[in-house]
């Protein structure tokens, strides 16, 4: 099994006109994902890659589909807007890959999701990849923006901030020959859906996980949240590895979540947090995949 | 992005918060302008205060020896005089650095009699995802120590994004404050004022340390905001044009706004060690392994996840206008993007500024085994490695 997507999921590009969206959607349906409608509100009726039909609105696509998940590549001043749309739809998954989403627009629709059914991976992540048993890990569900090429089914789960950090990950996984159940990027916003948390709960309950790699970076405090929980509740070997132990204070480092301010969210007191819930704490970034083996 | 204190309170104003009366002034003759205007009104005392991006500046000293960024002045003469000694000086306070920051604005404004002090701000709260007030009865000091020292002295409320900080919340907190009597709904009402101002300008921050309960000549009370102090969303910006003007490029590192016209995200450091990589969380974790084998990162340099020929030859000239660097370490995870792309970009870049610095570089993913073929065939003097790690050993090595 999986958290949150198998090969079978059924899902949308809100989207998926524009050239960054499209080109994704592409690498989805290379990849054997079953990207099953495109959503840009006044290109319904239109198709996508001569296959995939395109809709006015996330309602029909899913009425006409039976989609349950959808990714967001629209800009964003309209992205909160799509995500409040997937939710009115009924989703099961929200991924919103867009980067530079207001924090007012993200607050509101985080208050939304409190009486929501839908979840939202993102904002401003690389998406989800459960990897499929073909050849390069082909059949396998890709939301967003991820190589699919890298990963390889497999029984660890990833959880990350970051995008290429993620796939350094992966890569060592599957270069030491070993693979994952699913891979989460859940983003570098200081408004997230998802949180470490939430992800590592659905890693713990899922029987084919059967260890974790847990990714952060500066800036919040989701990793202490996530590595106390672990060290009460969390039955699986789980290695982690902090960016940005030599960021200044006070700066934001490329991602809008990754700033130390007030003495709070640095690297140390997150790789402290994880050496005292037992979390294995790679050093540097080439050992994140080893350090998990050990453990395993 | 950061404002003046001038400008957080001009947008403070237009939000109902109560401002003392003040004029910002960019030149010796607005500055002048502004004080015989003070005075004329009615007022027997002003304040002249440095506007530069830090605080500190009150106790912060000018580079000819002259104390305070921050002068209290009886007469038009003193005032003039003052600001005169002020303005065009470079103050350097404990957050400027030894470097300093040119005085280039002043704000002038009424001097206020002061009875008591507080502290309020409004900002994100991570865990929660809602804003939050923040208030305290140690106005003026260092709010990060009353956190920590006494954190019982902080009163908090959060507020719902739909609906705003409630009147009974801003009187909670005037109550928690201290003030009595008709205080409680004038204090109530200015921070409710002040969460409009976060909400409506998108704002990131808003601090008011200190916001000031003052006695007029009557001996009326009323409570005011005598420090402002905001940063702005920058994701916001595209619906604020009018803050947006007010962004003061003077305050901000030139190589950095440099890159940012290539969407590069780059800040300096003061090590020796360039890196360029794509991805924020790769970046930082570049600069991290280079630290974590003795060396020191030179900056950080994110050129995002499809990075063009002309965005890594814009990258190398900034990196290279930094005159601390000693070696170039280039970390790419070519995920979707083509590897030989980037070994391309690489090779016309080093070419094209002729490169004479040690240059390591480690390619992975996508196309790999043709951009490492780019890279030897090239003719450029290049150290390669396989791993992050290793490049990170490497380029300590070099940078010797």
């Amino acid at each position: 099994m999986s958290i949150l997507v198998t090969p079978e999921t059924k899902f949308i590009v809100q989207g998926i006109t524009g050239g960054f969206g499209g080109r994704h959607a592409q690498l989805s349906l290379d990849y054997g994902s079953k990207l099953v409608a495109g959503v840009t509100p006044g290109k319904g009726g239109q198709t996508f890659a001569d296959t995939v039909p395109i809709f006015d609105s996330v309602a029909e696509a899913v009425a006409e589909t039976g989609a349950t998940a959808s990714a967001i590549f629209v800009p964003p001043p309209f992205a909160a807007d799509a995500v409040l749309e997937g939710m009115a739809a009924d989703l099961e998954l929200v991924v919103a890959i867009t980067e530079g989403i207001p924090v007012r627009d993200m607050i509101s629709v985080k208050k939304a999701l409190e009486t929501s059914k839908t979840k939202l991976i993102g904002p401003n992540c690389p998406g989800i990849v459960t990897p499929g048993t073909g050849e390069n890990s082909q059949g396998g569900c890709r939301i967003g923006i991820s190589p699919g090429y890298i990963h390889k089914a497999g029984n660890i789960g990833v959880i990350s901030r970051s995008g290429t950090l993620t796939y350094e990950a992966v890569w060592q996984i599957t270069s030491a020959g070993y693979g994952q159940s699913t891979c989460v990027g859940i983003g570098g916003d200081p408004v997230p859906g998802m949180t470490h948390l939430d992800v590592l709960k659905l890693f713990n309950e899922d029987s084919d996980t059967k260890g974790i790699i847990m990714i952060g970076e500066i800036g919040g405090t989701a990793e202490e949240e996530a590595a106390a929980w672990a060290k009460e509740n969390c039955s699986k070997p789980i290695a982690g590895f902090i960016a940005g132990a030599t960021a200044p204070p006070g700066r934001r480092m490329g991602h809008a979540g990754a700033i130390v301010s007030g003495g709070k969210g640095t690297a140390e007191a997150k790789k402290a947090a994880f050496r005292e819930a037992g979390i294995g704490v790679a050093e540097t970034p080439s050992e994140m995949a080893d350090t998990l083996l050990k453990m395993m | 992005m950061n404002l003046h204190e001038y400008q957080a309170k001009e947008l403070m104003a237009r939000h109902g918060v109560q401002i003392p009366l003040g004029y910002p002034a960019t030149s010796v003759e607005e500055a002048k302008t502004a004080i015989e205007k003070l005075f004329n009104e009615g007022h027997k005392r002003v304040v002249i205060k440095s506007q530069i991006h830090a605080g500190g500046r009150g106790k912060g000293t000018f580079k000819d020896g002259f104390q305070g960024g921050v002068h209290l002045a009886d007469s038009i003469n003193d005032a003039t005089a003052k600001a005169e000694s002020m303005f065009g000086n470079i103050l350097v306070t404990k957050q400027t650095g030894e470097e300093g920051k040119q005085v280039n604005r002043l704000l002038i404004t009424s001097a206020e009699e002061i009875k008591s002090e507080y502290y309020v701000a409004v900002l994100l709260d991570r865990a929660k995802g809602r804003p939050i007030i923040m208030a305290s009865a140690e106005g003026g000091m260092n709010i990060e120590e009353v956190a920590k020292e006494s954190p019982e002295k902080i009163f908090k409320e959060t507020i719902d994004p739909d609906l705003g900080l409630q009147p009974y919340q801003g009187r909670k907190i005037a109550i928690a404050l201290g003030l009595r009597g008709r205080l409680i709904g004038q204090c109530g009402k200015l921070l409710q004022c002040l969460y409009e101002t976060w909400a409506e300008c998108d704002a990131s921050m808003v601090e008011v340390n200190p916001m000031a309960l003052i006695e007029n000549e009557e001996g009326a009370e009323s409570v005011v905001a005598l420090d402002a102090k905001m940063s702005i969303d920058s994701n916001a910006m595209f619906r604020h044009p009018d803050i947006q003007a007010m962004r003061d490029l003077s305050e901000e590192d030139p190589l950095e706004v440099e890159a940012g016209k290539f969407d590069l995200n780059y800040i300096k450091l003061d090590g020796n060690i360039a890196c360029l990589v794509n991805g924020a969380g790769l970046a930082m974790s570049t600069m991290d392994a280079i630290k974590h084998y003795g060396g020191e990162p030179a900056n950080f340099l994110d050129v995002g996840g499809g990075a063009s020929q002309e965005q890594v030859k814009a990258a190398f000239e900034i990196i290279l206008s930094d005159p601390a660097v000693k070696a170039i370490l280039i970390n790419i995870f070519g995920g979707i993007m083509n590897c030989n792309t980037i070994a391309e970009g690489v090779v016309a870049a080093a070419k094209e500024t002729d490169l004479k610095l040690p240059l390591i570089v480690r390619l992975e993913g996508n196309n790999v085994e043709a951009g490492r073929v780019t890279l030897a065939e090239s003719g450029i003097s290049l150290i390669t490695a396989s791993s992050l790690a290793e490049a990170a050993q490497k380029s300590v090595e070099a940078a010797k």
